[in-house]
């Protein structure tokens, strides 16, 4: 992998200008992954309807150095798998050159992935393309307003899942995503975050770098979703990762790995929920019981990952 | 010279070859009745290596348009197949294809919606779908289904034109019913059709090229509609000089609509896709009778053939528009209503009374037809209102 400094100097591919938020966690994902497409690699981005869209896209303005195209909320990975087969298509007709290189990549919010496009994810993943699908996972539908999705944390607050006198946020569980697209048996999958870098561009490589399908599902914090000032976006990201909220694996060929938490590194999940608008209400004295409650949820599911690199 | 070969096939049959000899780059489809025979016709081809196709074997239908979108988006020659429930559920992809300009060719098998479930032919699905901004043909024949589908990638593809066409084929009774068909030659079709020349593709162009923005609130929206308004009325002429290039090449003619007999006709029926044989049957009849009857058979029904339509109309006694579909809660079924408006605007006091028939596959008997043209005298005298009527319900 490339150091910091020759990161540096890629040209990006989402340029500034862009009507994001600051401190978006999406653009940054979209930004360190693509260095992970190498620098002078040509890539083809398809994103589904939602935040990264709408902002980076208003007529007659783009925000991308490389070809785009949004279809609509559902079927970013059906869009890409359209286009990759078409440069299948024309390379076989020579209509593109034998050894033009080109990448494909999707990207989704979890609205986008876990839910409305898991389907079409799905399919695209079991055809086996060539692509690269991304989810920016900042746990609800903030584009909307901030609508619960099935990647809405446990006892969250969202504007579909109201804190109220009976009801103390989303009840749920989140769905676990990335071990159902694991479960595709595709060559490559990685859970990852944009508050590690190092590792995220790395997974990227790896990603790119994998012939058929390959899946990252990344934490992309959102300032306005999750009711924090935009400086914090990395110092939370890093935070979701210590307390086990977040854990950072990847599945290669079957493979899991995982990046450990190191002891002295360690922390309660507390130290997450309380730096988020979101949980507010968990930390009133009649919610406290719930803590301990996200605390097994997250020990459990990082204890499944360990168990399956153990394997 | 072309080569014809002459065979006995189903237009699912035909379809798939008219995909095949236009050398379709990407084909993303789903499997549906009557649909179904088309694409494994086609995934064969794909099988034996007879084509150079990439077959999307999709999900969905939603993806299979989806990734039509996307493999036409990036400059490939692109088409897919559907019917009923599988059209509906690429409703909102239709909207797309065409808002976005990009030519794709589906075929559709048309089939009666759910519910109750039925797989049969009738005009629901099509019909459903017809404001979405595409071209739509209409065959009565398997030939047509074949030649419509061919005419179509040019058609698409043409620079000043840029628009996804829907050709159409009446489920079983022209999907799967066998018929005396003409096939041409590969090199003749290919030589027709020639290769797309994609204008700002997402790969292989020149620079990087952004599709499917976004328009907020004060952006070109509004503007962009009208253009697309615009471009799918000026499309006619492509559409004829198509249709008049493959009819030099086959001698088979293209017309928007085809009139039988209407010069002199009192009585004219206008109807679209296969029972238009049986209406003939009927018609010929009753011109030995004494009735002088004349079909118009809609081929082109979006654009909607306005002009055509009413200089066949005019000067009629009375005409019976046949629907194989409903619009629920509207005054007639939507050919009916074309035919209204179209009547209406041109000043044309021509009395129409309007038949829904055939739904969900039901029979379309000699009998209900000859019922249709035998009224219109009564509707031209007012002894019969215009108003819509279900025609042969048991």
């Amino acid at each position: 992998m490339a150091n910091i400094k020759q990161l540096s100097e890629i040209n990006e591919r989402l340029v500034g200008g862009h009507r994001l938020c600051g401190g978006c966690g999406a653009s940054v994902a979209v930004r360190q992954i693509l260095m992970g497409a190498g620098p002078d690699t040509e890539v083809v981005v398809a994103v589904a309807t939602g935040c990264l869209e709408v902002s980076t896209t208003a007529l007659p303005f783009t925000s991308w150095d490389c070809s785009f195209i949004h279809n609509a909320f559902e079927n970013a990975a059906a869009t890409i798998t359209g286009v990759e087969a078409a440069y299948k298509a024309l390379k076989a007709t020579g209509k593109i050159a034998k050894d033009k290189e080109i990448k494909f990549i999707a990207f989704g919010g979890d609205g986008g992935t876990y839910d409305i496009g898991l389907q079409a994810l799905s399919g695209a993943l079991e055809r086996g393309h060539d692509f690269v699908y991304v989810c920016y996972d900042n746990g609800a539908y903030m584009n909307t307003g901030i609508q619960r999705s099935s990647a809405t944390p446990s006892h969250s607050w969202a504007t579909t899942s109201e804190v109220g006198a009976v009801i103390p946020g989303k009840p749920e569980r989140r769905k676990d995503l990335t071990s159902i697209v694991a479960a595709h048996h595709i060559p490559f999958a990685a859970q990852a975050s944009v508050g590690n870098w190092k590792n995220l561009v790395e997974v990227s490589e790896k990603a790119f770098n994998t012939p058929g399908p390959a899946f990252l599902n990344v934490l992309a914090p959102c300032p306005r979703g999750w009711r924090y000032t935009s400086e914090k976006t990395v110092e939370i990201s890093k935070l979701a990762f210590r307390t086990k909220f977040w854990p950072i694996f990847e599945i290669e060929n079957g493979k899991w790995s995982m990046k450990e938490i190191r002891e002295k590194d360690l922390l309660p999940i507390e130290e997450f929920l309380k730096t988020q608008g979101r949980f507010a209400h968990l930390f009133k004295p009649e919610n406290e019981h719930l803590i301990a409650g996200i605390q097994a949820e997250v020990d459990e599911y990082y204890d499944y990952v360990k168990s399956m690199c153990a394997k | 010279m072309a080569n014809v070969t002459v065979l006995g096939a189903t237009g699912n049959q035909m379809v798939a070859e008219a995909f095949r000899q236009a050398k379709v780059d990407v084909l993303p489809a789903y499997p549906i009745t009557p649909q179904t025979t088309m694409v494994e016709n086609f995934a064969k081809y794909v099988a034996d290596g007879r084509v150079h196709t990439e077959y999307v074997a999709v999900e969905s239908e939603h993806s299979a348009l989806s990734a039509s979108i996307g493999a036409s988006a990036a400059g490939a020659r692109v088409a897919t197949a559907t019917a009923a429930q599988g059209l509906a559920l690429m409703f909102e992809e239709l909207y797309i294809a065409s808002g976005m300009r990009l030519p794709i060719v589906m075929a559709n098998a048309n089939r009666a919606l759910s519910a109750p479930i039925n797989i049969h032919g009738d005009h629901s699905d099509v019909m459903s779908c017809r404001d979405c901004g595409w071209i739509v043909l209409f065959a009565e024949t398997a030939q047509e289904a074949y030649d419509q589908t061919i005419i179509s990638f040019p058609i698409a593809e043409n620079p000043n034109v840029l628009l996804p066409v829907m050709t159409t084929l009446d489920g079983f009774v022209t999907t799967h019913a066998m018929e005396r068909c003409e096939l041409m030659d590969d090199d003749t079709v290919a030589a027709y059709v020639g290769d797309r020349v994609p204008e700002n593709a997402l790969i292989g162009g020149p620079k990087a090229v952004s599709h499917g923005m976004f328009s907020s609130l004060g952006g070109p929206y509004f503007k962009l509609k009208k253009v697309q308004r615009e471009a799918l009325e000026n499309s006619k002429p492509y559409i004829q000089a198509e249709g008049d290039k493959w009819a030099a090449i086959t001698g088979r003619k293209f017309e928007f609509v085809e009139k039988w007999e209407c010069d002199d006709a009192d009585y004219i029926m206008v109807i679209a896709g296969s029972s238009a044989g049986n209406a003939r049957v009927v018609a010929r009849e009753l011109r030995a009778e004494g009735l002088k009857v004349g079909i118009a058979r809609i081929r082109l029904y979006r654009p909607f053939p306005v002009a055509e339509l009413v200089d066949i109309l005019k000067d009629a006694k009375a005409v019976a528009v046949l629907d194989r579909s409903d619009c629920f809660g509207a005054q007639f079924g939507p050919i009916g209503l074309d035919v209204a408006s179209a009547l209406y605007s041109a000043g044309a006091q021509v009395p129409m009374r309007n038949y829904i028939y055939g739904l969900g596959g039901a029979d379309v008997t000699l009998d209900a037809l000859r019922q249709a043209f035998t009224e219109l005298p009564q509707v031209a005298s007012g002894e019969l209102d215009q108003s819509l009527n279900y025609l042969g319900v048991r």
